[in-house]
């Protein structure tokens, strides 16, 4: 297993796991304990559509999910504060118009589409350097944002007290739908479009089963969300299963622990 | 001349088809403790959110209609400092499964934002605040595990913590017991007295009002009269109010 590690697509895949866990545990704290669960589902499908856009453009399918999943962002936060529709259904909405987007660009590119195929179910060894670069500029720019987690955690406890205290909570509001946009467009790669609800939300809710406070939350969500990629790797290459399928049961599997724990 | 520390003229707010509050006038002097009384959707709640700066559209959808002037000391209420005003929301506002300990939430208040980890100064401030109303030894105790009426103590303490000028109320009475509400009242008294506070606070229990406040003003959308409680709780301009009286009589039982 070790001399596995010698390899470089196996490192950049390692790498990568470890990255994307940490980022979709640490959002996935705000986004479940915010009630949006359904957000990395609806996010991801928009992703989806970006990438079968790009690939009708002939253009690299990051570079035109990325804008494509932040524009998607964006319009559910508007629809959620212009609206009493509830956050389920803005999201639904935009979660099917971008899977119809999405299967109508791919019907409309001539041949087979493997890359998008690819997405759907996700292929952590076939992370290139650009996914990879893309993925530390990403973590870098959440980590230069560390400090407005305590103006996101004060709007989630209560979005009334933030707004008394003058925080600009609509503008915290699509700043982090943003991010959560940009993380998961570079976490489908390797998660898959199907997968990526797991990675934002099993860390997270295993960390609130165990959390006395938000801030012991963040760290056990980040730690949970970085740990399970471990293991869900090495069955990966070991046992040459899927490495999506065997991350997401090891966080299901400390989920379930963390539940009888309690009991 | 008394200083004046809240003054609304001509203010009204509609939300869609539903008018909130119609042409609202009325002067808060500066130390007074005015209780804010009326019927389910008379605008109270409204009222107190444009005193303290959030815009009646911000936690609506109906498109919103806002007409008239709100000063706070003089100035729009969103350009007063944030920590001169404090605030204890409805009870039933409260999102009861967020993971915090009762340290943390009085903490919020001194920081206007969530703590990742607390200071041994705030620890020891908050830890004193909370023993002034009474609950001290709630201090490390999960959120999700309080009371009604212990949550309105915590709450007290994190709008105390930051010694506010103008102290903002809505209904820190619901939820507590006959005894928990004597409490509230001393230590809002005892508040006001040490720090000449002004305090504005809805109650649906119109004797404590006539009991503690100085000023009652009773809202239905309009005001219907605002002054000294003996004053204000006379019988036609219940009447006015609620409809009719027996109905008023029924709202400030159950708000005991």
């Amino acid at each position: 297993m070790l001399e596995a590690l010698q390899l470089p697509f196996i490192q950049r895949a390692l790498a990568a796991g470890l990255l994307v866990g940490a980022l979709t545990s640490y959002l996935g704290v705000l986004v479940v304990q915010r009630r949006l669960s359904f957000l990395g589902d609806g996010l991801a499908h928009a992703a989806f559509a970006g990438v079968a856009l790009g690939l009708l453009l002939n253009q690299e399918p990051l570079w035109v999910a990325l804008p494509f999943a932040v524009t998607v962002a964006l319009a559910i936060t508007w629809v959620r504060q212009q609206s009493h529709l509830g956050d389920d259904t803005a999201i639904g909405i935009f979660f099917a118009v971008s899977v119809a987007l999405g299967v109508l660009f791919m019907s409309l590119r001539q041949g087979f589409a493997p890359d998008a195929v690819a997405y759907l179910f996700g292929s952590i060894l076939t992370v290139t350097p650009t996914d990879l670069g893309v993925m530390v500029g990403l973590a870098l720019l959440v980590l230069l944002l560390l400090p407005l987690w305590r103006a996101w955690a004060y709007a989630t406890f209560d979005r009334e007290l933030a707004l008394a205290d003058r925080l600009p909570v609509a503008l915290h509001d699509y700043l982090l739908s943003a991010l959560v946009a940009l993380v998961v467009v570079v976490s489908v790669k390797v998660v898959g479009i199907v997968l990526m609800a797991a990675f934002i939300v099993i860390p997270a809710a295993t960390a609130r089963l165990l959390s006395p406070t938000f801030a012991a939350m963040t760290l056990w969500s980040v730690g949970l969300g970085v740990f399970s990629v471990l293991p869900g790797l090495a069955a990966a290459y070991g046992f040459d299963v899927p490495a999506g399928s065997a991350i997401v049961l090891t966080q299901a599997l400390l989920f379930a622990l963390a539940l009888l724990r309690r009991r | 001349m008394t200083a004046v520390a809240a003054t609304l003229q001509q203010f009204s707010v509609r939300f869609g088809e539903f008018q909130a509050l119609e042409e609202v006038s009325l002067e808060v002097p500066q130390g007074a403790f005015v209780a804010i009384v009326g019927p389910n959707g008379a605008g109270k709640s409204t009222l107190l959110k444009a005193l303290l700066g959030i815009s009646p559209g911000a936690l609506r959808d109906a498109p919103t209609r806002v007409s008239g002037t709100v000063r706070v000391w003089g100035r729009p209420p969103e350009q007063v400092p944030a920590d001169w005003v404090g605030y204890v929301p409805q009870v039933k506002s409260f999102d009861h499964s967020f993971p915090a300990l009762a340290l943390e939430v009085v903490v919020s208040g001194l920081r206007r934002g969530w703590p990742f980890r607390l200071t041994p100064q705030e620890r020891a401030k908050a830890q004193a605040m909370l023993e002034q109303v009474g609950a001290g030894h709630l201090a490390y105790r999960r959120l999700g595990r309080l009371s009604g009426g212990e949550l309105q103590r915590v709450y007290l303490a994190r709008s105390l913590i930051r010694q506010p000028r103008l102290l903002l109320l809505d209904e820190p009475a619901t939820g507590v017991d006959v005894l928990g509400e004597a409490d509230l009242y001393r230590y809002l008294e005892a508040y006001q007295r040490r720090s000449g506070a002004t305090v504005l606070m809805i109650t649906h229990d119109w004797e404590a009002a006539q009991h503690h406040a100085s000023a009652v003003l009773l809202l239905n959308r309009r005001v219907i009269a605002y002054g000294p409680p003996a004053e204000v709780m006379c019988h036609t301009c219940l009447a006015q109010a609620f409809g009719h009286v027996g109905h008023a009589h029924g709202l400030a039982m159950e708000g005991r």
